[in-house]
């Protein structure tokens, strides 16, 4: 790849950006759940490995979150975006040596941004923890580049309009800029007291709902349909989605800090929109799910319809808890608890991941012409994630509800940590889990690359048989 | 084929986007920079100084440049017995608080601690004294007692005595940087919590605060009001050094690190000696503990200890 970060653009062969963010995806990805399971393992076993500033739970924490987020799942969106907006715009991508570019300084700027952190050079404020000088490199040289590129591709389209995916591709680098820029206004206007406190999580919660869940959606409207051959169930329900989640999901960012003296308007109207939150979601499930109408037997037989339909049937739970959870009635039970984190860890590793995985095992056989090496090693990798997902997410379920029921019946706090003791063993294992799943992936690509049995053009993979 | 150019779509994106930030931005920001700070907010300013997250003058998060938090007991200036008082010292170098280099942000306090306090005679940089004084009605404002008082910082320093000073500012660095905060926070929540945790904070008690480091993710007790819960200093030590040591089912980390090379009497402080011992005792063989070494007074463990005794 590195060859043609020089070359002329058109010497580029189309899809090298793709190819570049989704191998550096994949990595990031083994990365980021391996340092998740090293912390899982600190808190199931505090003195598992100590005395060493580097590997204190307070110094890693926040880079597997920002390995997670910054590198497995923003480049992964960052993959899907540089194959599928040129292939629904029936053109090539606007620069490939913009995209490769772009993948070079987005590694360059993660792995420095990891190490400040890592070092405790932070800004003290979740999510947006990059001092400001990361998040500047961020801004100008990862998010802008991206948008410029997908905006580029689709103005260059040669479609009459513009399909459901590409809106939403569209939308969200252009808002994940104005997130990242006005969300980080604290650090370069020293903003400070609840104006920090309600930034901090305005950005937290908007990165989430106008970068992450529409452009995981996006990527469903994209491989459902091509997958399985039907089109999109309802154009008309796609537009309900993309309106409500820019309506109704920039919205309620307060409700993170419902127990925080804002303004009680604020924290009355996060909570109405937050529950609004159900607009977009159901919309996009049934979407979806009714698109798969007839083709159901694909998400036995099929790995990315798999991964997606799973993705989708997460999403169902995900924004049940998402809708009702923030509000009053409820949040005063399980704010603060391991029901968060559970929480949290189904929007990203559930929902989420199970999209993007699907779009990088999909747009990887695409691009390099090649069937995927084993599907055996596929299988495994879906299970690996889903189980290790499901162990995390019910384990650390219950012990938010061992947390709420012990702030609320005032249970000394440290009959609440012994209390928690096997389930945070069982994230640990979960966790564990989902590392092992990954590192098979990355062989699985990897090997798929080299080996993959060769696809003829205009053939999809899916429609082979393995030779092997 | 018309090429279609979506333009009633993206001027009501504009407009939906738009709206939205103006409610969610523009209207909060507006109600929340007309708050009033309260003395809670001028106490956590003027002890943790302009900045704690990352800034240029502590790019390492070092605890550097950072205030002092002083008893007095004795004028500085005229040498005799006062009623007991925080000075909050800021020494050449050291920036001064929001409050003081923006006093829009005291709200209402500002007319006062500008007319009374004199907070804007006083250079940043160029070290100051500053106290929380209140006038007749009781309400609070931040006084410099460099200009009124004619307090100089290194002279605050020498009469109260380091057992007087508390270094809870760069407490508050390690605080952040060594993400305390993941597991403690540092809000009370408006439940039963204030019957374990004490009171949650109210609005106003922030002002200048930066980053306020609420946490989110509770894992171990709330921290806001720690210092009333539990002021024994020793208690910190043995806890900080290894939290079995007083608690056996802690799950936080072990801090000994902070303790640095020396301990207070000079001695190079043998980690690896004082792990087998532990080791042993924790498998029965040895009847009591190794003991924790004593702190030198320069060491972060001081001032991360400081900063947890000072949270009232």
């Amino acid at each position: 790849m590195f060859k043609y970060l020089l070359a002329k653009n058109e010497d580029i062969p189309p899809g090298s950006a793709a190819v570049y963010f989704g191998f550096s995806s994949i990595v990031w990805f083994v990365i980021g759940t391996g340092l998740g399971a090293f912390n899982a393992a600190k808190l199931a076993f505090p003195d598992f490995v100590h005395g060493l500033e580097f590997v204190s739970f307070g110094h890693m924490r926040q880079v597997h979150v920002h390995a997670v987020i910054f590198g497995w799942i923003s480049m992964a969106f960052a993959m899907a975006m540089m194959y599928i907006t040129p292939i629904l715009g029936n053109t090539k991508l606007w620069s490939e040596k913009l995209g490769l570019w772009n993948c070079f300084l987005w590694n360059i700027g993660l792995s420095l941004g990891l190490t400040v952190l890592w070092a405790g050079m932070t800004s003290g404020r979740e999510y947006s923890d990059f001092p400001w000088f990361i998040d500047l490199y961020i801004s100008v040289f990862m998010a802008i580049p991206l948008g410029l590129n997908v905006w580029m591709t689709i103005i260059n389209r040669r479609t009459q309009g513009i399909y459901t995916t590409n809106w939403f591709f569209a939308a969200a680098t252009f808002m994940l800029i104005i997130v990242f820029i006005v969300g980080n206004l604290p650090e370069y206007f020293h903003l400070t007291g609840l104006t920090e406190a309600y930034l901090t999580w305005w950005f937290a919660h908007n990165v989430l709902g106008l970068w992450i869940t529409p452009v995981a959606a996006a990527i469903a409207y994209y491989t459902i349909p091509k997958v399985t051959g039907n089109p999109l169930y309802s154009h008309r329900i796609g537009h309900l989605h993309f309106w409500s989640v820019v309506v109704f999901y920039s919205t309620p960012a307060a409700h993170h800090l419902m127990s925080a003296p804002l303004p009680e308007w604020l924290k009355s109207f996060a909570s109405v929109e937050g529950v609004l939150i159900l607009v977009p979601a159901i919309a996009f499930v049934s979407n979806i799910l009714l698109t798969m109408e007839g083709k159901w037997h694909m998400f036995v037989e099929n790995l990315e319809v798999r991964f997606t339909v799973t993705g989708a049937l997460l999403a169902i739970p995900l924004n049940m808890q998402g809708g009702f959870q923030q509000t009053r009635a409820i949040n005063w039970y399980i704010h603060g608890t391991g029901w968060i984190v559970a929480h949290a860890h189904l929007a990203l590793l559930g929902f989420s991941t199970f999209m993007e995985v699907a779009a990088v095992y999909l747009g990887l056989q695409m691009i390099l012409k090649r069937k995927l090496y084993s599907i055996t090693l596929g299988n495994i990798h879906f299970w690996a994630l889903l189980i290790g997902f499901t162990i995390y997410w019910v384990s650390m379920t219950i012990a938010g509800l061992i947390q709420g029921a012990g702030k609320i019946y005032e249970v000394p706090y440290i009959d609440v940590v012994i209390a928690e003791h096997p389930y945070m063993i069982a994230r640990w294992l979960g966790g564990s889990l989902v590392f092992f799943g990954n590192i098979v992936w990355l062989y699985n690509m990897w090997m798929t690359a080299r080996v993959g049995t060769v696809v003829p053009k205009g053939r999809m993979a899916h429609e082979l048989a393995y030779e092997r | 084929m018309n090429f279609r150019e979506y333009k009633i779509g993206s001027r009501m994106f504009a407009v939906a986007l738009g709206g939205s930030m103006c409610i969610t931005l523009l209207l909060p920001s507006l109600d929340i920079a007309s708050v009033d700070a309260t003395a809670v907010s001028m106490d956590k300013q003027l002890t943790a100084g302009w900045e704690t997250g990352w800034n240029l003058y502590d790019p390492l998060l070092l605890g550097h440049h950072k205030p002092l938090k002083v008893l007095l007991k004795t004028d500085p200036a005229s040498g005799q017995p006062m009623e007991p008082t925080y000075a909050y010292v800021y020494e050449k170098g050291t920036p001064f608080a929001s409050g003081v280099l923006h006093p829009d942000n005291l709200g209402r306090a500002k007319r006062l601690s500008i007319e009374v306090g004199k907070i804007n005679e006083g250079r940043n940089l160029e070290g100051a004294v500053f106290l929380i004084s209140t006038d007749d009605e009781k309400r609070p404002y931040i006084e410099n007692a460099t200009i009124t008082k004619g307090w100089q910082p290194e002279a605050v320093l020498k009469t109260a005595g380091d057992e007087n000073i508390s270094h809870a500012g760069a407490g508050k660095t390690l605080f952040v940087r060594e993400g305390c905060w993941w597991c403690h926070t540092l809000l009370p929540e408006q439940t039963q919590d204030w019957q374990v945790f004490g009171a949650p904070p109210m609005l106003g008690d922030f002002n200048g605060e930066s980053p306020t480091a609420f946490g989110s993710d509770r894992k171990a007790p709330d921290l806001l009001h720690v210092g009333s819960r539990n002021s024994s200093r020793e208690w910190m030590m043995l806890h900080f050094f290894n939290p079995r040591l007083v608690q056996p089912h802690s799950i936080m980390p072990r801090f000994d690190y902070l303790w640095g090379e020396l301990d207070a009497s000079g001695k190079k402080i043998d980690y690896d000696k004082w792990n087998e011992e532990f080791d042993a005792y924790r498998e029965g063989k040895r009847d009591v503990p190794p003991d924790v070494p004593t702190y030198a007074s320069n060491s972060e463990i001081r001032w991360l200890i400081d900063f947890v005794l000072n949270m009232k």
